[in-house]
């Protein structure tokens, strides 16, 4: 590359990543500004909006909930979509399209249609099987199924699946040991993956919960904010640095992984 | 609470033909889960938006969205979606090719991508929060341009119109437009480039001949993409407006939490159905231009 | 080129090297990776700039010139054809560039594919074409817009070995009909011995030798050259008198002022020559065969002197039959100079 248009690409670089960055970074600064507000314009900055997040048994109730779907959400994930891929992959590969297409369904489905279906079915739920909130793990396990499915994938993809199974099975070991000695160890960053994908949908989820009148995280964030705005701000930027260190952690940890295609459907 | 995943047929031998039957049971916890969770509802909204009050097919509830209130939700929401996402495709663009001109293992891109992953699913909540701290009417970049007599909401505040929910959507888009198109850009060879310069070509040669041309596709299904996206989005705007207001997934909520008046029960099916057509019809644009993308830029 | 100077920082790519090619001359630039060949080509294109030196193509100094302006075609080892386009399409590129009229760029590119080879596959596109079809795609389309010099940077490494010798002889083929300056880039030594005028091995940033092929095989200017094309011996010698003595053979030096003492002599294959011997004692050059590999029309022998010492044999197969493996033979060496090596490593790879 010439001198010349390796200078222009700079500029073009520095001037590009400067506005944008002003633009993300603004929005994010006026949440911590606004958390950290006295009561008066002229009063110092503090932390007492954060403290408040401890004190308001809501919120409190709300982050307790929402880690623990996201947790439940990523295991059963995990139990349910890596057994059924592997299967189809060794076993069934005429209807992996089949499984691929069902996996990216919910992206052309909006949650908020989705809902309107999901509302009958969750009275049945309530009465038959539990009237917790933690039901939403049903719903919010499809919801992650296209970005877990495409993670899972890749790191399905990227080790020899066949040839290692059946070298294990040669020697003796069934599918159980297979399964957890074999396949898990063998794709770490793509398990990582999918399951910290999961998390952040999870954790970032209103919709649904909203429209089935469960008191998740972002209801909760939502509900408190009529009333205490400055605390309800500090979750949220909170909970979105929290999202930015894991993935951060993400990158850093399963940087070998090649380059994962990201499927979006912004749930919000 | 679900059935455990059930491989623990013990791998026999090559069974021929009698394996087949065995190897479907893999198979069955998943589409028993999916066919709950996700068919279910499906049909259900289906099946509903065709259902009349008293039973019976009939297409009477789609008359809901033919009414003069209804098309002007649909519009709004429609303008707001086409907007948003051609504006985000064309700045996340911009942004993506700054990053992937950078080391691809160095610190910045990996932070933007992790930044953009969170932002992408940035939850409409915090995003309105977000917002409203920014340039709502007691937001802090509001008050720094009128303390140095800038009334940014002089003739309306249009905060909260249409143009105000634009330009908080792109907070979102752009960081999707870079998390999708990114893998676009990476695709492109140096010795394209190259190529070109060996033959003659500029740049202006190289970006109308080679480059334009190979990202076109990426670049118009990323925009089909962010479409579906906007279009489909509820959190952000549920948080920031009364109800009932001018967006159609505003419109299913009043239906479903019964604050209008229920005269049209099957209008929310019909409603979300309408919005399952339009966003598949985009996504599947969307699949067919990533075909052509990854063929030439894989 | 002369004099061209690359760094990268505080590695130097490229140390002064000289070159001057005559026109129509078709030059392979071998060496191991990371000795500065594709550097040197690349600084030809006008794809980086030389921090000193100058090119000079037929007497005009091109050195400040970007690659769009030198007039050079270029055929990359991988990814070489646009996607979008046909072959066709690729070869008129450089035409469409120019402004050509769609019936010139029809009638030129449709010529080149022809002397290619491949004119039945106009309106495939890259990923319909093979490896090497793509980069005889590639090559018509450096060639259509009739450039002053061609520069290939190891089209055929990316190949398959048979698809390889086929492609290197078509573009020698080719090169030849039009009578076009080349520089051919390769780490591969059989490539280069096979379709250069002369090649020029390099190392690290410099020349170890320029030549033509013969004489960079047979007469290796120095102990890199002599390992890294063609089959070496290392063999333990002394130096004295002004010859070097290797095991019990003397034999003359190719460099005369090699100091005397303990050293390595560089001895071919092809100068070892067996008799097999019934059972006859020992002696520093008799040894058992231990292996016979089949290479065609000559074969090559691996015979084991028994101190731990092998040495390889090239001959003619006929001949190689009267010593199987197992035979105890007896080796003479033929008293050809040899070059002695400096230190006591192994210099680069084949």
């Amino acid at each position: 590359m010439s001198k010349s248009r390796r200078l222009k690409l700079r500029i073009f670089r520095v001037v590009v990543l400067l506005l944008m960055g002003a633009f993300f970074l603004l929005p994010i600064g006026a949440m911590l500004e606004f958390s950290t507000r006295g009561n008066d314009v002229t009063s110092p900055r503090t932390l007492d909006a954060w403290v408040r997040i401890a004190q308001t048994p809501g919120l409190v109730k709300g982050i307790v909930v929402s880690l623990q779907l996201a947790v439940i959400t990523s295991l059963g994930m995990l139990a349910l979509l890596l057994p059924t891929m592997v299967w189809v992959r060794l076993r069934l590969p005429r209807i992996s399209r089949i499984v691929e297409f069902i996996c990216l369904l919910p992206l052309t489905v909006p949650a908020i249609a989705l809902v309107v279906g999901l509302k009958p079915l969750y009275v049945w739920v309530n009465i038959n099987v539990t009237p917790s909130v933690l039901a939403l793990a049903f719903a919010y396990l499809v919801l992650v199924l296209p970005y877990s499915y495409r993670a899972l994938d890749a790191g399905l993809a990227a080790i020899d699946l066949k040839t290692l199974s059946e070298a294990a099975q040669s020697l003796g070991a069934g599918w159980g040991t297979v399964m957890l000695r074999i396949i898990i160890p063998n794709m770490p960053s793509a398990i990582l993956n999918a399951s910290l994908l999961s998390v952040a949908l999870v954790l970032g989820e209103y919709t649904v919960a909203n429209l089935l009148n469960f008191q998740n995280l972002q209801v909760e964030v939502a509900y408190v904010g009529l009333t205490d705005a400055n605390t309800s701000t500090a979750v949220a930027v909170g909970a979105l640095l929290l999202a930015f260190v894991l993935l951060m952690v993400l990158t850093l940890v399963g940087g070998r992984l090649q380059q994962q295609h990201y499927i979006p459907g912004q749930r919000a | 609470m679900r059935d455990t995943p059930a491989p623990t047929t013990a791998a026999g031998p090559t069974g021929g033909g009698r394996r087949f039957p065995l190897s479907w049971i893999g198979a069955v916890p998943f589409f028993a889960y999916v066919g709950l969770f996700l068919l279910l509802p499906t049909a259900i909204v289906v099946i509903g938006s065709i259902t009349a009050p008293g039973g019976g097919v009939t297409l009477s509830n789609f008359a809901g969205i033919d009414k003069p209130f209804m098309s002007k939700v649909f519009a709004n929401s429609l303008g707001v979606s086409v907007v948003s996402a051609v504006a985000g495709a064309v700045l996340g663009a911009i942004l993506a090719y700054a990053v992937v001109t950078g080391n691809p293992n160095g610190l910045l891109r990996r932070s933007i991508m992790s930044a953009s992953g969170v932002l992408a699913q940035f939850g409409g909540v915090a995003l309105a929060f977000a917002f409203i701290a920014t340039i709502g009417t007691t937001g802090f970049v509001y008050v720094f341009l009128k303390s140095h007599g800038i009334d940014i909401y002089a003739n309306t505040v249009w905060f909260y119109d249409p143009p105000g929910i634009t330009l908080i959507y792109l907070y979102f888009q752009i960081p999707l437009m870079v998390l999708v198109f990114l893998p676009a850009l990476d695709g492109i060879r140096p010795q394209w480039r190259e190529a070109t310069e060996s033959l003659g070509g500029s740049t202006w040669h190289y970006w109308r001949y080679v480059a334009g041309p190979l990202l076109a596709p990426a670049f118009l299904g990323c925009t089909l993409l962010l479409f579906a996206n906007a279009f489909s989005a509820y959190a952000t705007i549920s948080a920031l407006l009364t109800n009932g207001s001018n967006y159609v997934p505003l419109q299913i909520q009043a239906l479903l939490t019964g604050e209008t008046e229920q005269s049209q029960p099957g209008l929310a099916q019909a409603l979300a159905l309408a919005m399952v057509l339009i966003v598949v019809v985009v996504m599947t644009l969307y699949a067919l231009l990533q075909r052509r993308t990854s063929r030439w830029l894989q | 080129m002369e004099e061209l100077s690359r760094r990268y920082g505080p590695v130097v790519a490229l140390n002064e090297l000289t070159l001057t090619m005559a026109p129509g001359e078709l030059v392979a630039l071998l060496g191991p990776s990371g000795c500065g060949k594709t550097t040197a080509l690349r600084l030809v294109a006008g794809l980086e700039e030389a921090n000193g030196g100058r090119v000079v193509f037929g007497g005009k100094d091109v050195t400040g010139l970007p690659a769009s302006k030198r007039d050079v075609g270029m055929v990359f080892q991988a990814y070489s054809l646009f996607p979008h386009m046909t072959a066709m399409q690729n070869v008129a590129f450089g035409l469409t560039l120019r402004h050509k009229t769609a019936d010139e760029r029809k009638k030129r590119a449709g010529e080149m594919l022809e002397l290619v080879g491949l004119s039945g596959f106009a309106d495939r596109y890259a990923s319909q074409l093979s490896g090497g079809q793509q980069q005889r795609v590639a090559l018509a389309r450096a060639l259509a817009i009739e450039p002053t010099v061609l520069l290939l940077d190891e089209p055929l490494s990316a190949l398959d070995a048979k698809v390889r010798s086929r492609l290197r002889d078509e573009i020698r083929r080719v090169q030849l009909e039009i009578g076009i300056t080349t520089l051919f880039v390769t780490h591969d030594q059989e490539e280069a011995l096979a379709i250069a005028d002369r090649v020029g091995v390099m190392q690290s940033g410099h020349l170890e030798q320029l030549g033509p092929p013969t004489e960079i095989y047979s007469r290796p200017a120095t102990p890199f050259v002599a390992e890294f094309v063609g089959l070496t011996n290392r063999l333990a010698g002394e130096v004295k008198f002004g010859m070097v003595e290797v095991r019990g053979t003397q034999l003359p030096l190719v460099q005369p002022n090699a100091p005397t003492g303990p050293a390595i002599a560089l001895v071919r294959p092809e100068a070892v020559s067996l008799a097999a011997e019934a059972a006859m004692g020992n002696g520093p050059l008799v040894g058992t065969v231990i292996a016979v590999a089949f290479l065609g029309a000559t074969s090559r022998i691996t015979v084991d002197l028994g101190d731990g010492v092998t040495v390889l044999a090239q001959m003619p197969t006929s001949a190689a039959a009267a010593t199987p493996a197992g035979t105890r033979v007896r080796l003479a060496l033929r008293d050809d100079p040899v070059l002695i090596a400096r230190e006591e490593k192994a210099s680069g790879d084949a």
